[in-house]
């Protein structure tokens, strides 16, 4: 009696909300952290970039302009979704990771609360960072956050799930729209983070999730003048300085790289949040 | 609408405000360490543009004072001002507000002469609001602990500032009240052809007895912007100008982990219904395009009006701006004053020549032209397409494009194609519409049913390629702290 063979899975990009190969039909290994192979990843391509930026700007209006309710339950939906896989993610990020069982799990509990976290913020921040401006003059004027628009996310290259789940909510949180690259040596979390997100009512193009090579792509993301904002936080170290030189084409928000892979279990602020956030003030006179 | 658009049915007398007021000097200093020093830059001089003629000569800076201004607000910050209670820091800024509200006559008068601003902007609006932004931003600096920005905000240290033209007093007002609130220090760069009320400025701060370096001011062009920028000893940059520039200056600063923030250009559009109060609606989009020559970056200088209203109001602007007074900025019933360099009347020679040349109708408002310095009659462009330069470029000038549409969503989609987004306005009598449009344009400011309104307890800035970042309210002073 032979042992079943498991059925194995194809890693794929998600993009618009669907799950292709690489248009450009590349592939690359993926081992575990002892250099065991695991899978192979589509390897994203330029034009891949370019598809995932359509997608996302096309999902835009629909997703910063539904309720933020709306945005709050399809958020806890995910956690829900992360909850029910609970067993495949603590597997991959111990694979990935090369994390003992114990600690994996505890890191994959604290991604899916962090995911939960962020879905309860969307029908708060704009009390907490908007105003009343009380103008002296008969106006009456507010001040309320709206989203950036689409965000550009190098996810971190050590922590592939909770690190990504880290930078990816507030981003989805605050109604934007992303395309990330996923941490390049450990991008198989990413791609079932990606599952949950397809099955959990977020709408096609709201997220999008490339893996690749991180130094190849980024520059396409950080030049194309349908992105918004840029988050550097898993960008190489020798190219940050240009990414940002890319940026300024456009004037993306940039958020910098921090200057080492940052203790992600440390508890979350809403700085992340702040930073693709507009203000947007608005006017009119009070009279009869 | 029974008169023609060339009749003027008012005549006045002239009503100058004497010039004596602006104390005018002969020469004029930087300002580094607490005192008024010579700098070693080639010097400028600054003119009258309403005249041509030369105001005063100032003495500029050169990457050596650069180099002594970054270190002497470096040397304050550090040992006198972040350390000083924010109870204590209020009152340094308390005073400076007092004191633009004591000197604003002499500090309208000399702003008008040296941007060329009509007195009435200069005296109601310019210095006052300046003043306003003291006074509110030295109240935070004791309150900071509340603005929601985590439970100890800390200054970023020194700030490095570059103001433009159009607005010299109250652009500075709005770079430095908020950096000295957080308790960051100042090397401010005024405008090449406006830096006198700055160096005012720089004198009532002295009088406050603000402590030496905390505030230092360098006057001189582009290229003494480009060195305080790329100084290292700044942890944060702040402009206001073009997106040109701003972009120059974002590339600048990559990779070096400064701070910055950008308030950059903008193309507004000014979107009128048909069931706006028409003539209420023709005051704003005057307001929104010729207010200080329309030399202002959330200007109005889009003019989208629904097709069924479009003759209306068109025939009622026209006849509007005919009686529009143009001249002598010093004059208290001027409405437009000069443009403010001959290289800015340049630009918007050449733009709105690319206007007749794309096919666009041009109308100039009537009135007599001064036979020196430098005017621009107020113009308006009809039949503009979307594609054309004067309907996607920033003129910068009293020069308004209008455009039709015919359904609200025509409207939303043709504000928002532009890479800009500061500011945009709405006319239209029903308030569902109005929020319905706030809520789709992509700018930082909207004004509904008004226009150009400001003040310091309202967060301004823009989307986009307007820059990032927001000056006044809660969010402005995101800008100088280190959450």
């Amino acid at each position: 009696m032979t042992d079943r063979i498991a059925v194995a899975k194809t890693y794929k990009l998600y993009l618009g909300g669907a799950f292709p190969r690489s248009e450009s039909g590349r592939t690359y290994e993926v081992t575990d952290a002892r250099g065991k192979f695991l899978a192979n990843a589509a390897q994203a391509s330029r034009k891949d970039v370019r598809d995932a930026v359509a997608a996302a700007r096309k999902a835009f209006p629909g997703w910063s302009g539904a309720t933020a309710y709306n945005r709050g339950q399809v958020l806890y939906r995910v956690a829900e979704m992360l909850q029910g896989r609970r067993e495949q993610f603590v597997a991959e990020v111990a694979a990935s990771e090369g994390l003992p069982a114990k600690r994996a799990q505890s890191t994959v509990d604290t991604a899916i609360d962090r995911w939960v976290w962020y879905a309860g913020w969307t029908d708060k921040i704009a009390t907490v960072l908007g105003s009343t401006n009380p103008v002296a003059g008969p106006y009456f004027c507010f001040t309320v956050p709206e989203p950036t628009g689409v965000v550009g996310v190098l996810a971190p290259q050590q922590s592939a799930l909770l690190g990504l789940v880290s930078v990816l909510a507030p981003v989805l949180a605050g109604g934007n729209t992303a395309v990330v690259l996923a941490s390049q040596d450990r991008p198989l979390p990413a791609v079932t983070l990606s599952e949950v997100l397809a099955t959990s009512d977020l709408p096609g193009g709201v997220a999008n999730i490339l893996t690749g090579r991180t130094g190849e792509l980024a520059p396409w993301l950080a030049t194309h003048a349908d992105v918004n904002a840029l988050d550097l936080c898993g960008s190489p170290e020798s190219q940050r300085a240009d990414l940002e030189r890319g940026a300024a084409n456009t004037v993306k928000r940039v958020l910098p790289a921090p200057a080492g892979e940052p203790e992600w279990t440390n508890p979350p602020d809403i700085r992340r949040l702040r930073g693709y956030l507009e203000a947007k003030t608005v006017w009119h006179p009070m009279g009869t | 609408m029974s008169s023609s658009p060339t009749e003027n049915p008012w005549e006045y007398a002239p009503a100058p405000e004497s010039r004596d007021i602006a104390n005018l000097k002969p020469s004029y200093r930087m300002f580094v360490d607490g005192e008024f020093v010579e700098g070693n830059g080639a010097g400028l001089k600054t003119i009258n543009p309403a005249t041509e003629e030369v105001l005063a000569e100032v003495s500029t800076a050169d990457s050596s004072d650069v180099d002594t201004a970054v270190r002497a607000a470096r040397r304050a910050q550090e040992k006198v001002w972040r350390k000083m209670p924010g109870t204590e820091r209020a009152k340094y800024i308390f005073r400076i507000a007092r004191m633009i509200a004591e000197r604003s006559r002499e500090l309208a008068v000399l702003e008008s002469l040296d941007n060329g601003k009509p007195i009435k902007e200069s005296r109601d609006s310019d210095i006052p609001t300046a003043a306003a932004h003291f006074f509110y931003h030295a109240g935070w600096a004791d309150k900071l602990d509340y603005a929601g920005l985590g439970p100890d905000p800390r200054p970023l240290g020194v700030a490095g500032q570059i103001i433009p033209w159009n607005f010299p007093l109250l652009m500075a007002a709005w770079k430095i009240a908020p950096a000295l609130a957080c308790g960051n220090t100042v090397v401010l760069k005024p405008a090449e052809t406006t830096p006198l009320t700055a160096l005012v400025l720089a004198e009532i701060c002295q009088q406050a007895e603000l402590p030496p370096g905390v505030l230092n001011i360098l006057p001189g062009d582009g290229t003494v912007g480009s060195e305080l920028v790329a100084h290292g000893g700044l942890d944060k940059v702040a402009f206001t100008g073009s997106t040109e520039v701003g972009k120059l200056i974002q590339r600048t600063l990559a990779g070096t982990g400064r701070r910055l923030t950008l308030e950059l250009g903008g193309k507004a559009a000014n979107v009128v219904f048909d069931d706006a109060p028409i003539d209420q609606a023709v005051e704003g989009i005057v307001n929104g395009i010729f207010f200080n020559q329309g030399h202002v970056c959330c200007a109005g200088s889009r003019l989208l009006v629904q097709e069924s209203v479009a003759e209306e109001v068109l025939h009622k602007l026209r006849a509007r701006i005919a009686t529009l007074r143009l001249g002598d900025p010093l004059d208290k019933n001027t409405d437009i004053g000069a443009i403010n360099s001959a290289e800015q009347l340049a630009k918007i020679r050449e733009l709105t020549a690319a206007g007749d040349t794309e096919g666009a109708s041009r109308w100039t408002s009537p009135c007599p032209l001064p036979d020196k310095g430098f005017f621009f009659a107020p113009t308006v462009f009809a039949d503009v397409q979307q594609s054309m330069r004067i309907a996607r470029e920033e003129i910068f000038g009293p020069v308004l494009s209008v455009l039709t549409f015919r359904t609200p969503d025509e409207a939303v989609t043709k504000a928002n194609n532009t890479p800009y987004g500061l500011s945009a306005g709405i006319w239209t009598d029903k308030g569902s519409r109005i929020l319905w449009l706030a809520n789709r344009m992509r700018a930082g400011v909207v004004w509904a049913n008004t226009f150009n309104r400001f003040d310091p307890t309202a967060p301004f800035g823009g989307y986009q390629e307007s820059g990032f970042g927001r000056e006044g309210g809660r969010a402005g002073l995101e800008a100088y702290l280190d959450d």
